[in-house]
């Protein structure tokens, strides 16, 4: 009975240290498992891949430091894909935390492919209150981003002539740890017909799912297997393909406590009932 | 040399919040008030640089005409919003938090219509050819139908709402499986940190 009753209630530090342990180890060892391609990464990717060059993706980096882990890869990993295929790439963010992981992504993959800021890229930085923004920029960027985040004026950036709204906007990549992936899509997407695809943080995920049904996005990247899948098909492997093999175990581990604790409830349940 | 000391608070911090898995102390203390202190400084500059001065302060140096003057409201409308903390005044923030709540009511309610219920419903009209959409159609039903409190879940009723119950619950266990799968993505990302950009024991 004892045994029963132990396992029933195990302490939690003792599943933390085990969680520790089998996550550190493959990162550790740098531990890789193939990665399959679902059909929602996929259609993500080939909505960036049959652009014809030249372009315009608006980036949107809607997450902070908590949720970057997650969000982080899909960012490196599509602006991989963007400046390969020599797009133009807007960024702005929906989050003011978030911000400089859209500049720390713009600096790392930009100059692998020898883009320059203005003619190929523009980081127009953070507005507040992005309902009534993502609105306006459907009649002029401007009216809402005069300047771009280090201040320099939209109307002097060689790539910013001719582009005012979402008309002259290609694509938008929606890299989302709230609620305004929500919002692009009603605003951006339904009102103004942009075509979107939409990264996501594994808790919201689930909510994107019934948009890409109705086909009101494009495709979908949910969480780091999300991350890991777009590695797979831009063929450069970061830290979402590092994180796979930690990522199983911990899942067989939490199964396997699953399973232990419910073992141990129902045979003391059974054995207090007879 | 500013690098590796960025790292190494990022670190100490890092292995503070951890700490708290063992149990609460003085070391997480001080790194939650820290990241909330910061953040919420970090969100203060931002707002100023990124809306106040651009949107406000340069935009009424550069626009000529009504353009100009125009400015003005919305920069008493942010005023008066600190009337809350002087009592004598304090009913003059009402003006603009009922302006905010009515832009917000005006753009949510024709964004949930035009975003959300209309696409939603086309998305829900689709033949019954395959499998998938016989299962999406049903599941619909079902869900409307247990939330459908106008009659009593008897009968025919009961056995859809009880359908419907099973397709929320397996919506439930998705979402629930997605926030595990979250959860142990961010133990992941500062494992990663602190394995190769603090320790360096992989290269």
């Amino acid at each position: 009975m004892k045994f029963f009753e132990k396992i029933a209630n195990i302490d939690s530090r003792i599943i933390y240290l085990l969680l520790f342990i089998v996550v550190l180890i493959p990162v550790a060892f740098k531990l890789v498992l193939p990665v399959r391609v679902s059909e929602p990464v996929q259609a993500a990717y080939d909505s960036i891949e049959k652009l014809p060059e030249g372009s315009v993706i608006l980036f949107s980096v809607d997450y902070d430091a908590s949720s970057a882990p997650e969000i982080q890869p899909m960012l490196l990993a599509t602006l991989r894909h963007a400046f390969s295929k020599k797009h133009k790439v807007l960024l702005l963010g929906q989050w003011a935390l978030g911000l400089p992981f859209g500049e720390i992504g713009l600096n790392e993959i930009a100059p692998q492919f020898d883009a320059k800021y203005g003619m190929d890229y523009v980081n127009l930085g953070y507005r507040p209150g992005y309902r009534a923004q993502m609105v306006g920029m459907g009649r002029e960027i401007r009216d809402f981003f005069a300047s771009d985040y280090k201040g320099t004026p939209v109307d002097s950036i060689p790539l910013m002539q001719g582009i005012h709204n979402y008309n002259d906007i290609d694509l938008l990549v929606g890299l989302e740890a709230g609620q305004a992936g929500d919002e692009w899509i009603q605003f951006a997407g339904a009102r103004y017909g942009l075509n979107i695809i939409i990264g996501a943080t594994g808790v919201i995920a689930p909510d994107m799912f019934h948009y890409l049904q109705a086909k009101q996005i494009k495709g979908l990247m949910g969480g780091l297997q999300g991350a890991a899948e777009y590695e797979t098909l831009v063929k450069h492997s970061g830290t979402g393909i590092a994180g796979m093999v930690a990522q199983s175990y911990a899942h067989l581990l939490l199964l396997g406590f699953i399973l232990i604790g419910n073992v141990g409830y129902f045979v003391i349940r059974r054995r207090k009932q007879a | 040399m500013m690098q590796i000391i960025g790292t190494w608070i990022a670190a100490g911090l890092t292995l503070a919040i951890f700490s708290f898995l063992y149990k609460d102390n003085p070391f997480y203390k001080f790194a939650e008030h820290l990241y909330v202190g910061v953040s919420a400084a970090y969100a203060i500059l931002y707002v100023f640089y990124f809306d106040v001065k651009p949107l406000l302060y340069e935009k009424f140096l550069t626009e000529q005409g009504a353009e100009k003057w125009i400015l003005f409201f919305p920069a008493a409308f942010g005023l008066i919003m600190l009337a809350r903390w002087i009592p004598k005044i304090s009913w003059l923030s009402r003006w603009s938090i009922a302006l905010t709540v009515g832009i917000a009511a005006g753009l949510g309610i024709t964004g949930q219509i035009q975003g959300i219920l209309l696409p939603q419903i086309r998305g829900t009209l689709v033949p019954l050819t395959s499998v998938n959409n016989v299962i999406m159609v049903i599941g619909v039903i079902a869900t409307l139908v247990y939330f459908y409190f106008s009659i009593a879940h008897k009968g025919a009723v009961k056995h859809g709402a009880r359908l419907g119950m099973v397709f929320i619950m397996v919506a439930f266990g998705a979402s629930f499986g997605y926030t595990v799968m979250a959860r142990i993505s961010l133990l992941i990302g500062r494992l990663h940190f602190l394995v190769y950009e603090w320790l360096h024991l992989v290269k």
